[in-house]
């Protein structure tokens, strides 16, 4: 199991940096969302994997799944949630504003940029 | 009442952007007595806490009552109060320009983003807790992504594109390098961190130092250490004067996690790890000063040269921290002060010339240049000519001395120079960037940038009993561990 978490996560890092690095701002969002995925994985597996058991301490448990990175992963979805809903909007307004979906607003560099 | 003081600087920017965002319906001027109100409250509330910590040590308050290790914790010691302090003096500043300016109306909800960016700012200086840290670091990232977008131009929205993608990436980072700290050490609170790092066994010290590095990456980019500094001249010298103001102080953020996180976590009883992270502040300091200072003669902007000026005081604050001694580690907490609050100003100053005609009052506009110009340079009587003597006593007994001295003194020459060059091609030849017919310089707005340069006048004038905080701030810096044992 930890094998297979960790070729899922090395999968969608992979994956989330190479779309992260092209130059459309939609691969690039898309990217950034498979990256964050990625992370909130790797955070999740930090508790270490464990299956079918409480994740809360109590005097008579032994053996018990460390609930700590289940609180860190559920607010680093709620923030990379939100902050994939601003990227996607600011990216539809820099398409709108700019007349393309190029990173750096521009269909090629055909000039000197204006200082 | 004052057992809650830690979390009085959070509470006052939370509620007001609350109270301004409800009571938008009754008009700009409302929004701007509340925010008046609040920040002068703020202020208050700063200087109280900041007053508090004169003779105490740390104070540790713990969320809700859970005590650290397994709560969340807020720390006010004399750097995180000093820093709130400083954030709140420079909000004022830039928040008066943008009321003389009326440029709070420029976009719908400047208030209260503006206070959002205020509690995500205070947040990150208070926190004690790692992940924390990462929250507020989001609560400050996502007010600036669309602060940078106040007053709405194209330009504005590209920069705005990449620096928000940069941070997002980061982020990312930020979570990778936490989760790794969590899964080998199985706490986030800073201090438990250390103490467990102090004795941690062999076979982990290798994951723990790249996670350390990889945090070094995230608050290299918040900070714009060298490699990852291109972002920084491009956005700050698009996006609107208050904003980039008060962005004056996100750059000191990252210096200020390195200072807190690093020193800590890797600090004199890390065992193998300890200041292992150094050679790389130092020697990308060294190299971004140089990239910096080409950057500022390159520059053809007075905008852009000023954003390259914040990435020369960056190096200069990354070197000092490379050096690593109490002396250094003072100087870097006076010359963050100086360097926010006259690259704060300056960005206002340079806003003004841009848009206004200043013909009437060019005397009064001049000797401010002359001003900014001598204070960003470091030369005396400004507040960055002792921080880099400071930095050249600390220097003399490090082993990279002579490339120290070499790189810090020709950059400085070399942005003296240009900086005369700038002024005077624009009070002589009087090459404003502004076109046709510009509205007269109003002396009112004046005012803010008079208070920031002020503000770094005090620095000087009171330059011993704040040095003698500061020695006292490094100590407590450097021997945390020690009191909290």
């Amino acid at each position: 199991m930890e094998l297979l978490l960790a070729l899922i996560i090395a999968t969608l890092t992979g994956t989330g940096i190479f779309l992260a690095l092209r130059a459309r701002t939609y691969p690039v969002v898309l990217g950034l969302t498979l990256l964050s995925y990625a992370a909130n994985l790797f955070l999740f597996a930090m508790g270490r994997l464990s299956i079918n058991q409480p994740p809360i301490y109590n005097e008579q448990i032994t053996h018990y799944t460390d609930p700590l990175p289940q609180a860190l992963v559920l607010t680093a979805i709620v923030i990379s949630f939100s902050m994939s809903a601003f990227v996607i909007i600011l990216s539809l307004k820099a398409k709108a504003q700019l007349g393309n979906d190029h990173v750096d607003g521009k269909e090629q560099i055909k000039e000197e940029p204006k200082l | 009442m004052i057992s809650h003081l830690p979390l009085y600087p959070l509470l006052v920017p939370l509620l007001a952007g609350i109270f301004t965002l409800m009571f938008k319906r009754l008009g700009i001027n409302t929004q701007r007595w509340f925010s008046v109100g609040f920040l002068l409250l703020l202020l208050f509330v700063n200087l109280v806490a900041f007053n508090s910590t004169f003779h105490t040590s740390a104070t540790v308050y713990a969320l809700g009552g859970w005590e650290p290790p397994y709560g969340i914790t807020l720390v006010l010691d004399k750097l995180s109060a000093l820093m709130v302090l400083l954030t709140s003096l420079l909000a004022l500043g830039a928040f008066s320009y943008a009321l003389f300016e009326r440029m709070d109306t420029k976009s719908l909800h400047f208030h209260p983003l503006f206070w959002l960016q205020l509690f995500g700012i205070n947040g990150a200086f208070l926190t004690g807790d790692l992940f924390n840290l990462f929250v507020f670091f989001e609560i400050l990232l996502i007010a600036s992504y669309s602060l940078i977008l106040h007053g709405n131009k194209e330009e504005r929205v590209k920069a705005g594109l990449h620096y928000v993608i940069l941070n997002l990436v980061g982020s990312v980072l930020f979570l990778l390098g936490i989760g790794t700290l969590y899964g080998v050490l199985g706490t986030l609170n800073i201090e438990d961190l250390a103490l467990k790092i102090s004795s941690l066994p062999n076979s982990d010290v290798g994951l723990v130092a790249a996670a350390g590095l990889l945090l070094l990456v995230v608050f290299g980019l918040k900070a714009a250490m060298f490699p990852l500094s291109f972002w920084l001249v491009h956005t700050y010298s698009s996006i609107s004067a208050p904003v980039v103001a008060l962005f004056a102080i996100l750059t000191k953020v990252g210096i200020y996690a390195i200072l807190r996180v690093h020193g800590t976590l890797f600090g004199a009883d890390a065992g193998e790890l300890s200041y292992y992270y150094i050679p790389w502040v130092l020697n990308l300091g060294l190299l971004s000063l140089i990239i910096s200072t080409l950057g500022v003669m390159a520059a053809h902007s007075l905008k852009n040269k000023i954003g390259y000026l914040v990435l020369v005081s960056i190096s200069m604050l990354l070197i000092l921290l490379g050096i690593n001694t109490q002396e250094a580690i003072s100087a870097v907490i006076y010359y963050t002060i100086h360097s926010t609050l006259i690259a704060g100003g300056f960005f206002l100053f340079a806003d003004l010339l841009a848009r206004k005609n200043i013909l009437p009052h060019i005397r009064l506009v001049g000797g401010l240049f002359f001003a900014y110009a001598l204070a960003i340079a470091g030369l005396p009587p400004f507040a960055g000519f002792f921080a880099k003597v400071m930095l050249l006593d600390a220097a003399i007994q490090n082993s990279q001395q002579a490339m120290i001295f070499t790189l810090v003194l020709t950059s400085t020459l070399l942005i003296l120079i240009t900086l005369a060059r700038t002024g005077s091609s624009l009070f002589y030849e009087q090459k404003f960037e502004h076109e046709g017919v510009a509205t007269v310089l109003h002396r009112r707005s004046l005012l803010s940038i008079f208070f920031l340069l002020f503000l770094s006048v005090l620095l000087v004038v009171f330059a011993h009993p704040i040095m003698e905080f500061l020695s006292q701030t490094a100590v407590e810096i450097i021997h945390l561990k020690e009191m909290t044992e």
